[in-house]
């Protein structure tokens, strides 16, 4: 079983929004290659950390959400706690780099 | 973990280059290992869209699925493939080490590299803080997010050709600012660029500045023949100005060129040091194409199979 949450436009709000623990949003689709070559970085990361939510959010299929964090590009990362984006990750990038960007929501 | 065992040859980089010469290797029964790069596994192929000139392919391959293909071809004979970066080489002697960004170190009487090429940038300012924010180099990825808006492609070769066409299906317009007066691209491309009615183009034009406080608004720019400035109400921006090679992974270690491409000895895939070997877009500043990646992948492999066989 996969180790990450789909969200979309119309469950955003009570997955991401009011999660009680920080959520990771990944803003992906399928015709992107560099999210391909993230997917398995966060399906790690998931896995190895459940202080965080680690959320996928296909924009092709939800633009809203995509549309109102203005997101021109993917993948795009964003990092939401208490309701609001506290932290954004663009670009596809190595796990060691990753988890460095998100030191501060990782135990 | 160190892995004590000493493999015949450990690859460095994907893309055509790496997984032909994987391809190779494995089906000599050479057993290659192959640092595949972790976010940038089966290199610039991954990036595009329909890849119309590989031989073999009548009806046109999408990039992805070629390079899927490729690395598939390779595990099937039996390579070793990681998701991960190479973090440093230690190339010299007779067993050469290649650490991984996991803290792996393979051992091998051979390496080859296959690292590629990464894209070159502007080189301003708001181009750093705008990226991600309306300034892409991923035509693919991002231009789903710009539909209906007028779209800027900077760059006269053939990915600035193709990312210009390909944006056509979702801007209103789009614009090809370019240096010169001449695209480089090749025909076919250029011809179907020019033939496009909501792309425009804008000649010997250089970009001063991107402008934008959270997301890009326009492009600065001067044409270089009248010294004018002017602004382009552009809210995306798509650099495809070219490439340069990864090499400073390598760099101080085997001998480059002053752009940084790897230097091979005449047609062959020697590097200067002996047993280390280098392929694709790492070394080739003249074709660049997937094909010739390919091929010297192949002639990589070979070359390594053959100094094995002489130092045995």
């Amino acid at each position: 079983m996969s180790a990450t949450k789909t969200v979309t436009d119309a469950s955003f709000a009570d997955d991401v929004l009011m999660s009680d623990k920080p959520v990771i949003v990944d803003f992906w689709a399928e015709w992107c290659g560099p999210c391909r070559m993230v997917a398995p970085i966060l399906e790690e990361l998931a896995s190895e950390h459940d202080e965080i939510v680690v959320a996928k959010l296909n924009v092709d299929e939800n633009p809203s959400i995509a549309a109102q964090y203005g997101i021109t590009s993917i993948p795009t990362m964003n990092v939401f706690s208490g309701g609001k984006v506290v932290k954004q990750i663009i670009g596809a990038k190595p796990k060691a780099a990753l988890m460095a960007d998100l030191g501060d929501y990782l135990s | 973990m160190s892995d004590q065992h000493v493999h015949q040859v450990v690859i460095v980089g994907s893309g055509p280059a790496g997984y032909t010469a994987a391809i190779y290797a494995a089906r000599a029964q050479l057993a290659p290992v192959l640092i595949e790069g972790a976010v940038t596994a089966g290199g610039a192929l991954m990036n595009t869209t329909e890849v119309e000139n590989y031989p073999g392919f009548a009806e046109g391959i999408q990039g992805p699925d070629l390079m899927t293909a490729m690395r598939e071809q390779a595990e099937r004979f039996g390579a070793t493939i990681l998701t991960q970066d190479a973090t440093e080489v230690k190339l010299e002697g007779d067993i050469k080490e290649v650490t991984d960004d996991a803290g792996n170190v393979w051992r091998a009487k051979t390496v080859i590299l296959a690292m590629g090429s990464g894209y070159r940038e502007l080189g301003l300012p708001n181009e750093k803080r705008l990226s991600g924010h309306g300034v892409s180099w991923c035509a693919t990825c991002d231009g789903f997010f710009f539909r209906g808006a007028h779209i800027a492609v900077i760059g006269g070769g053939d990915s600035a050709m193709e990312e210009a066409t390909f944006l056509t299906r979702f801007a209103e317009k789009v614009t090809i600012v370019h240096r010169r007066d001449e695209f480089r691209a090749s025909a076919i491309m250029a011809e179907r660029a020019l033939a496009n009615p909501k792309i425009e183009v804008a000649w010997n034009s250089e970009v001063l500045d991107v402008i934008g406080d959270e997301k890009v608004s326009g492009l600065r720019l001067r044409n270089r023949v009248t010294g004018e400035e002017s602004t382009l109400d552009v809210t995306g921006v798509f650099i495809a100005i070219g490439h340069d090679p990864r090499s400073e992974l390598v760099k101080g270690q085997v001998d480059l060129d002053d752009e940084g491409y790897v230097l091979v000895s005449g047609r062959t895939t020697k590097t200067n040091i002996d047993g280390v070997f280098a392929a694709g877009d790492l070394v080739d500043h003249t074709y660049r194409q997937a094909i010739t990646a390919a091929g010297s992948g192949c002639s990589a492999a070979l070359d390594a199979e053959r100094h094995l066989a002489e130092h045995a």
